[in-house]
C-alpha cells in the first residue's frame, strides 16, 4: 500500500508538468495586454512597455514559462498584478472559505445522498422510490445559480433565517456560528451532486441485488435490512466511491458560480475576478492548485477503491 | 410423516398483468437420510420449486398460488417472514449452481460462514471461527485454518462450491437443497463434490433435494427421482424402479439423448421440438407436441397422475407403452 502510494505520487510528476504547460499557455490565449489592462485607459505606451518588462511580459513565451516554473518549484507562484501580493497568500486568503464550503457540501452529499439512495433502491418500484427518483431528477436539472438565488429569496429575504452573502472567517467574531453563512451556499452546491449520488447508489444497488451472492445472503435467513446494507450497499459502494472523485471535480467548477451568487470570498470567485482583471499569475496559480488537488483526490479514490474491493490488487 | 411434504404446489409468474402458471400441482416428499433427485430441462420449473421451498421467491414476480409445503411439522406457507427466516440457513439450507458468483466478493469466506452461524446460534466470533475451520476441513479444503481468511476470488470453482456446502451445513440442517451444484464445475471436480455430499449425508443423516438436468448425476446419487416437464411431475419413482421400466415418453427421450461413452454412435438421439413457452396456450398433455405416440386423447385431455407400478407414478395416458 505504501509502496504503491509512493509510486503513484512519482507518476504524478510528468502529469503535473504537462498540466503546467497547458495552464501557462491557456492563460496567455486570453486576449488583451495585461500591462495595459493593469494601468488602465489613461496609460501611455511607454508606461505599458515599462511595466511589461518589469513583469517579464516582453520575454518570449517559453522563457516566461521556465521562469514561472522554476519559481513555482521554489514555492513562489508569482505576484498578483492586481493585489501586488504573492499569489500563494492571495489563494490562501480564499482557501478557508472554499475548503469549508467543499467540506460542508460533501457532508450534505453523504448525509442526504447515501440514505436516500439506499431507501430508493430498497423500496424499488414503490411510490417512495418514484418520489425520490423524480426529486433527484429535479435537483439534478436545476441550475445552481437559479437554486442559489431562490434559496436567498426564500430563506434570507422572506424568512430572514440565514445571511444572504459573505463569509466572515471562523476566527472572526461569531466563531463557529459563522458557518451559518455557508449553509445556503453548501446546500445549493450539494443539490445537483446529491441527486447524482442518489441515482448512482440506487442504480448500483439494484444491479448488485440481482447478483447471486445476494441470494446466498438471503438464504442465510438474514433480515432484509442487513442484506441491503451489509451485502448490497457494501458492494454498490465500490462504484459510488469512484463517483466521488468526479463529484469533487464538479464541485470545483460549480463553486465558481455559487461563490459568485453568494459573494463568498472563496477561490471560485477569485478565479472569476482574476479572469476579468487579466491577473495571469493568480489564474495560473489557482488552476495549478486545483490540478494538484484533483490528482491527489483521484489518488485517494484509487486507494479507497482498493480498500473497498479486495479483488483490486495494488501493484 | 416425511420431513418435507410438497403438495399440489402451484407457482405462477406475473407478466403483463397476467398470471402464467410455471409449476402445476407438483407433489413429492423427502425424508431424513434420503436424496430426491429432480430432473428436467431448463425452464421446467425445478429451480422455482426449490426456491419456493427455501422461501427465496420474495422480491420477484413469481408467486406461489396454491398447494402446501410442510416441513418438519410446520406449514411453511403460513409462517411469518420472521419465522421463515429462522428456518432458512438453519434447518434448511441451499447451495446454488454458480459457485463463482454465489459468495460475496468483498468478504473473507470465513466471515461469510460465521455470519450464517451467528445468525442462528448463540456463539462468540472466536467459537464460530473454530467451527468454520472444522467445517472447512470437513469439506476437504486444504489448510482450513489459513483458508478461512481467503477471499472468494482466491479460490477455484470447486473450492468455492465446497465453501458453499460448508456454509449450508454450518447449522446442521435437516434438509439441504442443491440446485445444479455441479453444473458449473469440471467433470472431475463434479464427482468429488457429489461424493462429498453423499458422504456428509451418511454422516449427518441430512435429507437432500438434488436438482439437475443430468440424469447420470441423478441416477448415481438419488434414492428417488421426480422427472419434471413444463411445470409438472411427469414421472416419479424410486430410482431403481424408474430406470427399470420407464413409463413416460419424456423420460425415455431424456435417457436416449444421453451419450454413452463406450458405444460408438454417429447420431445422438434428441427429443424433437422444444419446450412450449409459457405464453403458448396448450391443451391436453404438455408433452404431446413432441411425443411420437401422441393420440387424439393426448391433444385434448391433461393426463391425470396414475400409479404405474407400486410407488411409481406417471402423468401419461399410455404409461409404459412408449415407442423405444
Amino acid at each position: 500500500m505504501l509502496a504503491y502510494t509512493a509510486k503513484r505520487l512519482l507518476t504524478l510528476i510528468p502529469t503535473l508538468l504537462a498540466a503546467s504547460i497547458l495552464v501557462f499557455l491557456f492563460v496567455h490565449l486570453i486576449p488583451g495586454d495585461p500591462a495595459a489592462i493593469l494601468l488602465g485607459d489613461t496609460a501611455t505606451p511607454e508606461e505599458v512597455a515599462q511595466l511589461s518588462s518589469e513583469m517579464g511580459f516582453d520575454h518570449p513565451l517559453y522563457i516566461q514559462y521556465f521562469i514561472w516554473l522554476s519559481n513555482v518549484l521554489k514555492g513562489d507562484l508569482g505576484t498578483s498584478i492586481f493585489f501586488g501580493e504573492p499569489v500563494l497568500s492571495v489563494i490562501g486568503s480564499g482557501a478557508e472559505t472554499s475548503i469549508l464550503l467543499a467540506s460542508m457540501t460533501m457532508i450534505w452529499i453523504i448525509l442526504i445522498g447515501l440514505p436516500i439512495g439506499i431507501l430508493s433502491a430498497t423500496k424499488h418500484g414503490t411510490w417512495i422510490d418514484q418520489m425520490t427518483s423524480s426529486g433527484a431528477m429535479l435537483a439534478a436539472s436545476i441550475p445552481t445559480f437559479w437554486l442559489g438565488l431562490y434559496l436567498i429569496m426564500i430563506f434570507s429575504v422572506t424568512l430572514g433565517w440565514f445571511p444572504s452573502s459573505g463569509f466572515p472567517s471562523l476566527s472572526d467574531h461569531g466563531g463557529i456560528t459563522n458557518l451559518r453563512y455557508l449553509l445556503l451556499p453548501s446546500l445549493t452546491l450539494a443539490a445537483p451532486n446529491t441527486a447524482l449520488i442518489i441515482r448512482l447508489v440506487r442504480a448500483s444497488m439494484l444491479d448488485v441485488s440481482r447478483e447471486d451472492h445476494v441470494r446466498t445472503a438471503r438464504a442465510k435467513g438474514l433480515h432484509p435490512t442487513r442484506v441491503a446494507i451489509k451485502h448490497i450497499f457494501r458492494n454498490a459502494l465500490i462504484a459510488v466511491a469512484a463517483a466521488f472523485g468526479f463529484t469533487f471535480a464538479a464541485l470545483i467548477s460549480e463553486a465558481v458560480v455559487t461563490e459568485t451568487v453568494f459573494s463568498l470570498p472563496g477561490i471560485g470567485r477569485l478565479v472569476v475576478q482574476s479572469i476579468l482583471r487579466r491577473d495571469y499569475p493568480v489564474i495560473q496559480g489557482v488552476i495549478l492548485v486545483i490540478v494538484v488537488l484533483y490528482m491527489v483526490i483521484n489518488l485517494a479514490v484509487d486507494l479507497a477503491y482498493a480498500r473497498l474491493d479486495p479483488r483490486v490488487s495494488l501493484k | 410423516m416425511a420431513l418435507l411434504e410438497v403438495q399440489n404446489l402451484e407457482i405462477a409468474v406475473s407478466a403483463k398483468g397476467k398470471l402464467l402458471p410455471v409449476v402445476q400441482s407438483v407433489s413429492f416428499s423427502v425424508d431424513d437420510n434420503e436424496t430426491l433427485g429432480i430432473v428436467g430441462e431448463s425452464g421446467c420449473g425445478k429451480s422455482l420449486t426449490a426456491l419456493a421451498i427455501m422461501g427465496l421467491l420474495g422480491g420477484t414476480t413469481v408467486r406461489i398460488t396454491g398447494g402446501s409445503i410442510r416441513f418438519d411439522g410446520m406449514d411453511l406457507l403460513t409462517l411469518s417472514e420472521r419465522e421463515r427466516r429462522s428456518i432458512m440457513g438453519n434447518q434448511m439450507a441451499m447451495i446454488f449452481q454458480e459457485p463463482m458468483t454465489s459468495l460475496n466478493p468483498v468478504y473473507r469466506i470465513g466471515d461469510q460462514i460465521i455470519e450464517n452461524i451467528r445468525q442462528h446460534q448463540k456463539m462468540t466470533k472466536a467459537q464460530a471461527r473454530d467451527r468454520v475451520v472444522e467445517l472447512l476441513s470437513l469439506v476437504r479444503i486444504p489448510n482450513p485454518s489459513e483458508r478461512v481468511d481467503s477471499f472468494p476470488h482466491q479460490m477455484s470453482g470447486g473450492q468455492r462450491q465446497r465453501v458453499m456446502i460448508a456454509m449450508a451445513l454450518s447449522c446442521d440442517p435437516k434438509l439441504l437443497i442443491a440446485d445444479e451444484p455441479t453444473t458449473a464445475l469440471d467433470v472431475t471436480v463434479q464427482k468429488e463434490v457429489l461424493d462429498l455430499m453423499a458422504d456428509l449425508q451418511t454422516r449427518m443423516g441430512t435429507a437432500i433435494i438434488l436438482i439437475s438436468h443430468d440424469l447420470g448425476v441423478i441416477s448415481e446419487t438419488s434414492n428417488k427421482v421426480a422427472v419434471m416437464y413444463r411445470g409438472r411431475v411427469a414421472e416419479a419413482a424410486e430410482t431403481e424402479s424408474l430406470f427399470l421400466e420407464l413409463a413416460h415418453p419424456y423420460t425415455r427421450g431424456l435417457l436416449n439423448s444421453m451419450p454413452v461413452v463406450d458405444s460408438d454412435v454417429d447420431w445422438l438421439e434428441a427429443i424433437p421440438g422444444r419446450v412450449p413457452t409459457l405464453e403458448e396456450e396448450l391443451t391436453g398433455c404438455a408433452f404431446h407436441p413432441r411425443c411420437a405416440s401422441a393420440t387424439e386423447l393426448c391433444l385434448t385431455t391433461v393426463p391425470k397422475e396414475t400409479e404405474f407400478k407400486h410407488g411409481h407414478s406417471v402423468q401419461c395416458h399410455f404409461p409404459g407403452k412408449v415407442a423405444p
